[in-house]
């Protein structure tokens, strides 16, 4: 037995039994426990397996710097892997799993993989397995795989909920450690809306882990004084549980709030963790410092640990990590543990102090080896015995536990997420925070300031200072007085000569002091260079404990500062996030808005399959009794229409109201037709390029008024149209009189067509609508029989004679329902977009499955639309470059089936018959293609080169993807009523 | 020294003490045949196929930071050569198929891993793009495959199907397609570069283009001035700044992209797949860890990091795609520099001075392009030539009005 | 500037409300400028790693389209003016 639970102490709460299980098997822990420390009072050393070597692995931490023990935390849909133990707080019913080991922990086959470390080195991957060709993907790669990763992630859909909030603040505080709370005590004390995030469930940080006394308490309880007297302000909001993850532009940072991780049975009342956006004026650093593990021979076994997390295991959660323990320090604080440990009544083997002289002293009776260095440790699967190394001569000493200490290094990372590098201080042995101006600096121990006194001080003086700068006033409290204050001083220590085994740097991903020397002899010591060939700081815990350790061991093996080697880049996040916490409440079928039509209830009435279309969703097809396939309903409403009259829902297309004296001539400017002499009471088709001279989108322009003109884009375009126009007025002609704005969800419009199409609307609307009276590409505001205002546009998507009536929204449907009245005698019909889609193909009318963002207007058929005798529109003066107009373009055509009963599919491309398949020979592509009822074959529109010349000729229609090719006939790409007869009926 | 198992063993037996550095760290000599400034992939890779394929061995490669600190070790990875248009087809492919015998050739393992490329459609009209597409690919003789919805649920089970926004309906795949190890492509031809005599000089910044009777006559570095016969510009996201030394005005925005990688997890996802309903693309690499990214954040950007506004779009799109990603954590983003050229499409070619040469525009599909832009543009530097796959990549495409526009998203490079 | 922008109509909004058009600095051509005029206009950017002018639209906002001066390199934002405004002081 090595860990244990003192038989009292800590700020668990011992009334509080928590049961859990680690592997199936049943353990206790207390409530204020973590998971790390619950596990060590269970004697429970051995946690995980690394990644590499599958070496046995147990607590190295007590935060959230941990690279060994990783478990999986709950199981099915709520499994958590790589979760760290020493930040998961222990909540009764917590099943946690170790990982990346089978068949099982204890015994692990993977471990022959350290046998072979050798062969095993550094970017040992990059120069083999190439042999033969086949066999890394087949062979190398899929074993590498499996022995890699570490937790097993299940992918199933996760039942928990997210959300994501803001908060404004004048002072952010990171961190609730000492110099974290009296800057908040400070700076809420003088008024200033105050925010602390802390990672830990408990706010205190290192007060809740020394045994040094504040004002004549112990430490922790002017912790929770200070916490409660915050909490009590009402312009100061503590948010435990939240780790400040980003710093980004604007002072704007990240943080997450685990709101339920800690729940056995979480409410579905409260989301699972949240994410918030803080915008703060200021913000404060106060995320303390991290100790450093050395790096000697065997420093990875499981008993091992950073001093001290065995002096928080021991004054927090009252627990020992070991019977006998050494102590392996460079600095004052591994004196500390040893203090900490032997005031608790742990005995305590001794102490190996690197330093040959230091004032530190160790507590009365307990031997202290000065010069001395660890150079192996002893034991299998938990700490045995230490090999010390002092002046050439070896002693082995038995033990179960080893702290170790090698000096400090501030938690700069948020300073340096957004461009700046972390300074090199000589004095200090570390690398601090850069200067990034006042929007956040560095206080306490995140600021090289060490001492407990010294970090509340500087916590007072930086809030005093924001306050004042801030406009308010900061009285000066007393500052707290400090008794039993520990010593700070270290000297830097990279690596321990000597190793007999093993040195770890790394320990997740099993990177080791040769490895680098390994980088190095390759050519890669450049520090970003060693990070990428051996992995180093690069695993689950982004190298919080290794990287300084790399750092000063590339800079010792080259013989420079490490000043001049740098470190890598700090990036967002500081510690994982979940994919959930980030995405929020944005998934599923809230991934998007979606957007329903005022006639969305009248389709439905009338028994609508929808389909998504953008944000839309559309009326797609009116399946009725006995047709079994969209196809049956879709050919049916197709010839209803062409025979007697139907309904389309058209409100999804964009709708602008263009006003003022230069309406006309805004317009003008923007189609690439003219639109300068539009009548009043007319409507024209209108075509917009973009700069390039490229179709940007089509859609028609009426007049209702000298300076009232409504345009219509397609539905996928409305949102780009409407940006366009804006951009065109604001910034090319801000001088324009013109002013418009989007009506779209305005008006209800509906397309009535069909030869009856007049008959039926006749019965509804006011006034006379016959050709003579209202001809074709007539525009006019109307009334209704039933009182409602309307518009009522006499243009046609179909070929067929047809209206287009549009009522203001809230009527839609009622004018729907009555005009479906109206026409029962006449045989009306709902049609969804899909006949629409085919009446428009029988009809050679086109969509942006034709106009794909390379399409000119010649290209369409449409080149006599552009006005070159206007002065200027938007794409007039590069839609003549050669390659715009040059005659091998692929042209718009019509293509049918030489047999009739051959399908062809959009997406196919054309060859020339008797010609192979290659790019060369590809002669265009099919834009848009189905079966037409009125001609009872597939009919297709197709971009084929110089296709307009080419009518008659067969083309192979090359559809390889389905394994289909068919002949097809190239022809004109209006297939019914070219001569617009029925149109103008 | 040759790569093997068994220099891998020999070496393990004296202790692994003597390998040799994988690329020299020569100083500058005072004049090359050619320089090429970026020691970034394409770069390195024009470097190594210059001396290896073209006979020129008097090559210098100038990076002002260390060797492939550009995009090349900053992206998602993804090798593949689905492309529409017939002026990007053949190039992608000319690309995939030097991929497939890169390790051999430069005995180095960049591991690459065919493991299928998927592109997810979610409604009718992009089933036809995805269908339009792939048929360009079987035109150029490379296999595509259309995934039917039922097919896909037995192929990749935890994709979202049942509570999509947008509904998945197939997907087009490419069997040949899939990840490399970015890093080691850069040291790869780095390796295979030096090999062949190329210098490669890190920490060498240019800081000016001499230029005499119109032609250029070498560069002014932060190494002293270095003469060249013909100067070669791979600066990706800094082309712009690059040419600006020789007065060229370039067709591009720098834009941010970010990219992201997960903590390491026994394996799960098997093949890239990219999300139809937005941008996001996700695969897993070797180590375990799930590589991911979506859309630039859209503003023009030197810092090489982005904002968080987009990150958390990125993972909407990415836990709507698949459901179960909400609990996998994410362990770090970071931003590349993206040269965006006007039409979403790439250059190679010769510039308005005579002995420069032009290679940028790579906008955010630079990776998958390294051993065909290398090679293309080390024909056309040796030859003076444009290689015939590269024939539609030229620089005065836009003036003649031949954009390659893939997205068909027109002259905004954001929008690509 | 990549979290946050100060609309001169709408105060701070945070960056997802707009939509990012792209270079401010250039004015489109008269229609008789010469093509390369023309193509320099729709093609070429100068792209500066440093102080530019940017058109950003505040589309979940007051619809305008705003002028940025920003740094590429730090992200700090110097200006945020309306664009029509923008244009007429060019204009003069």
């Amino acid at each position: 037995m090595t860990g244990y639970r003192l038989s009292s102490g800590g700020l668990v709460d011992r009334s509080k039994t928590l049961s859990f299980t680690f592997d199936g098997r049943p353990l206790r822990g207390f409530a204020g426990d973590t998971l790390a420390s619950a596990l060590l009072a269970n004697d429970q050393l051995l946690i995980g397996r690394s990644f590499k070597y599958h070496r046995p692995r147990g607590i190295v931490s007590a935060g959230p710097s941990e690279p060994n023990a990783l478990v999986t935390i709950g199981s099915d849909a709520r499994t958590d892997p790589n979760t760290k133990a020493t930040v998961t707080e222990l909540y009764g019913g917590l099943t946690a799993k170790s990982q990346n080991r089978w068949p099982s922990l204890g015994f692990d086959v993977g471990a022959v993989n350290g046998m072979l470390s050798p062969f095993l080195g550094a970017g040992f991957y990059y120069k083999t397995f190439m042999w033969p060709k086949q066999f890394w993907e087949r062979v190398y790669e899929p074993f590498i795989r499996r022995a890699a990763g570490l937790g097993r992630a299940v992918l199933e859909r996760d039942p928990e909920t997210y959300e994501k909030s803001w908060a404004f603040c004048d002072l952010l505080v990171v961190g609730a450690g000492p110099a974290g709370l009296m800057a908040a005590l400070t700076a809420g004390r003088a008024g200033l809306r105050v925010i602390v995030a802390d990672e830990d469930f408990r706010l205190g940080g290192s007060l809740l882990a020394t045994g040094e006394t504040v004002d004549g308490a112990p430490a922790s309880v002017f912790a929770d004084r200070t916490v409660a007297e915050l909490q009590a302000l009402p312009n100061v909001t503590l948010l435990s549980r939240t780790t400040v993850f980003g710093w980004y532009d604007d002072n704007v940072f990240g943080a997450v709030e685990r709101v339920q991780k800690h729940i056995a049975e979480p409410s579905s009342k409260l989301v699972s963790e949240r994410v918030w956006r803080i915008v703060a004026k200021r913000a404060l650093m106060a995320t303390g410092a991290e100790e450093r593990p050395l790096v000697f021979g065997g420093n990875d076994r499981p008993g091992v640990m950073m001093a001290g997390a065995m002096t928080t295991y021991a004054e927090r959660y009252g627990v020992a990590a070991g019977k006998q323990i050494t102590i392996f320090t460079s600095g004052s604080a591994g004196y500390r543990t040893a203090r900490a440990l032997a005031s608790k009544g742990v005995a305590i083997a001794a102490i190996v102090d690197a330093r040959a002289e230091s004032a530190d002293q160790a507590p009365d009776g307990i031997r202290v080896i000065r010069s001395a260095s660890v150079v192996d440790t002893k034991g299998r699967q938990r700490l045995k015995g230490i090999v010390v190394e002092r002046s050439g001569f070896e002693e082995l000493i038995v033990c179960d536990a080893l702290g170790m200490s090698g000096g400090f290094s501030p938690v700069v990372h948020l300073a340096c997420q957004r461009g700046a590098r972390p300074v090199w201080s000589e004095e200090l042995k570390a690398f601090v925070a850069p200067d990034v101006g006042g929007g956040l600096r560095a206080v306490g121990a995140a600021n090289g300031v060490y001492t407990l006194s010294s970090c509340l001080s500087d916590g007072a003086e930086k809030a005093a200072a924001i306050a004042a700068d801030l406009g308010f006033r900061a009285s000066s409290a007393a500052a707290p007085v400090v008794d039993g204050e520990e010593a700070t001083s270290f000297s830097a220590l990279w690596y321990v000569p000597g190793a007999k085994s093993k040195a770890f740097v790394d320990f997740q991903n099993d990177v080791h002091a040769k490895d680098l020397g390994l980088a190095l002899r390759e050519g890669f010591g450049h520090v970003e260079h060693a990070k990428r060939y051996t992995t180093s700081g690069m695993a689950t815990d982004q190298g919080k404990l290794s990287n300084i350790n790399a750092v000063g061991i590339l800079a010792g093996m080259r013989g420079v500062s490490p000043a001049d080697v740098g470190t890598t880049t700090f990036r967002p996040f500081y510690t994982p996030v979940s994919f959930g916490a980030l995405a929020g409440a944005a998934r599923d079928e809230h991934a998007a808005p979606a957007r329903k039509s005022p006639l969305h209830g009248w389709a439905m009435k009338n028994g609508a399959t929808f389909i998504e279309a953008g944000l839309w969703h559309r009326s797609a097809w009116f399946p009725r009794a006995g047709e079994k396939t969209w196809r049956d309903s879709v050919d049916r409403e197709v010839l209803n229409v062409r025979a007697n009259v139907g309904l389309c829902d058209v409100s999804t297309l964009g709708k602008i109201e263009v006003f003022g004296p230069d309406a006309a001539e805004f317009l003008n400017r923007l189609y690439c037709n003219p639109v300068l002499k539009l009548p009043v009471g007319k409507a024209r088709y209108g075509l917009m390029l973009r700069e390039d001279g490229v179709v940007f989108d089509d859609g028609t322009v009426s007049r209702f008024d000298e300076e009232h003109f409504f345009v219509t884009t397609t539905t996928a375009m409305a949102g780009p149209v409407m940006a366009h126009m804006e951009y065109c007025a604001q910034t090319l002609w801000p001088d324009l009189e013109v002013r418009f704005t989007s009506s779209t969800d305005q008006w209800a419009q509906m397309a009535i067509a069909g030869p009856k199409a007049r008959a039926v609307l006749q019965q509804i609307v006011d006034g006379d609508i016959s050709d003579d009276a209202f001809p074709f590409l007539s525009v006019r505001k109307i009334a209704l029989k039933s009182g409602v205002s309307a518009r009522l546009f006499r243009i046609s998507f179909s070929g067929e004679l047809a209206f287009e009536l549009a009522v203001p929204a809230g009527y839609g449907e009622a004018v729907a329902d009555q005009i479906m009245e109206a026409g029962r005698p006449h045989d009306i019909c709902a049609y969804g977009v899909e006949a629409l889609n085919v009446l428009r193909l029988e009809k050679g009318l086109l969509t942006h499955a034709e106009f794909d963002g390379r399409v000119t207007p010649d290209d369409a058929g449409l080149g006599r639309m552009l006005s070159m005798q206007k002065t200027d529109f938007i794409g007039k003066r590069l839609s003549t470059r050669y390659g715009l107009t040059a005659a091998d373009r692929m042209q718009l055509v019509g293509l049918k089936p030489v047999d009739a009963d051959k399908d062809m599919r959009a997406g196919a491309h054309l060859l020339k018959e008797g010609t192979k398949p290659s790019t060369l020979n590809d002669q265009g592509w099919v834009s848009s293609a189905g079966f037409s009822p009125v001609l009872g074959h597939a009919i297709a529109l197709a971009f084929l080169r110089s296709g307009r010349e080419r009518y008659g000729e067969k083309v192979i229609v090359f559809d390889k993807l389905r394994d289909q090719e068919i002949v097809a006939e190239v022809c004109d790409p209006v297939f019914v009523d070219p001569q617009n007869a029925k149109l103008k009926a | 020294m040759r790569y093997s198992a068994f220099s891998i063993v020999r070496n393990a037996l004296s202790g692994n003490l003597n390998w040799k550095p994988q690329w020299r760290q020569p100083q500058p000599k005072s004049h090359y045949d050619v320089i090429i400034i970026g020691g970034g992939g394409h770069g390195l890779a024009t470097a190594y196929y210059l001396a290896k394929e073209f006979g020129v061995k008097n090559v210098a490669v100038l990076e002002k930071g260390y060797l492939g600190s550009g995009n090349v070790g900053r992206n998602t990875t993804i090798v593949r050569s689905n492309y529409m248009l017939p002026g990007n087809e053949p190039f992608y492919e000319f690309s995939m198929k030097l991929w497939e015998g890169l390790e051999q050739d430069l005995n180095y393992n960049v591991m690459l891993s065919q493991r299928g490329v998927i592109m997810l459609y979610h409604s009718d009209a992009q089933r036809d793009a995805y269908v339009r597409r792939g048929n360009a690919m079987w035109m150029e003789g490379v296999a595509a495959e259309l995934i039917e919805r039922e097919q896909l649920k037995k192929m990749i089970p935890f994709l979202n199907y049942d509570h999509a926004r947008y509904p998945i309906l197939g997907g087009l795949l490419q069997r040949r397609a899939g990840t490399a190890r970015h890093d080691a492509v850069a040291w790869g031809y780095a390796r295979g570069a030096d090999r062949h005599g190329v210098d490669i000089i890190e920490h060498c910044e240019v800081t000016g283009i001499r230029r005499e009777n119109g032609i250029v006559t070498g560069v002014e570095t932060t190494k002293g001035f270095i003469g060249c016969g013909k100067l070669a510009l791979a600066a990706a996201g800094n082309s712009s700044r690059v040419g600006e030394m020789a007065d060229l005005k370039l067709p591009l925005e720098s834009h941010v992209l970010q990219a992201f990688v997960t903590e390491g997890l026994k394996p799960c996802i098997d093949h890239v797949i990219v999300y139809g309903g937005g941008h996001f693309y996700i695969s897993q690499s070797d180590k375990g860890g799930l590589v991911f990214g979506a859309e630039i954040d859209g503003y023009s950007s030197y810092a090489q990091r982005g904002n968080l506004a987009t990150a958390e779009h990125v993972m909407e799109e990415g836990v709507t795609m698949i459901p179960g990603l909400a609990r996998v954590r994410v362990l770090r983003a970071w931003g590349g520099v993206m040269d965006m050229s006007m039409d979403g499409s790439p250059i190679i070619d010769r510039t308005s001075i005579d002995n420069l040469y032009l290679n940028c525009g790579w906008c955010y599909g630079g990776f998958k392009a390294t051993p065909a832009s290398g090679y293309c543009f080390a024909h056309l530097i040796a030859r003076n030539d444009t290689h015939p796959v590269a024939r539609a990549l030229r620089l005065d495409r836009f003036a003649r009005g031949y954009a390659v526009d893939e997205a068909g998203a027109g002259p905004q490079p954001n929008l690509h | 500037m990549a979290s946050l922008i100060t609309c001169p109509h709408c105060g701070l909004r945070p960056k997802e409300e707009f939509a990012i058009r792209g270079d401010a600095s250039r004015g489109r051509p008269e229609p008789m400028d010469s093509d390369e005029a023309w193509h320099d206009y729709v093609y070429v950017r100068a792209n500066p790693r440093g102080r530019t002018l940017e058109h950003w639209h505040h589309v979940a906002g007051c619809r305008r389209f705003l002028v940025v001066e920003r740094d590429t390199a730090t992200h700090e934002v110097y200006s945020v003016v309306d664009a029509a405004e923008f244009a007429r002081r060019a204009a003069q």
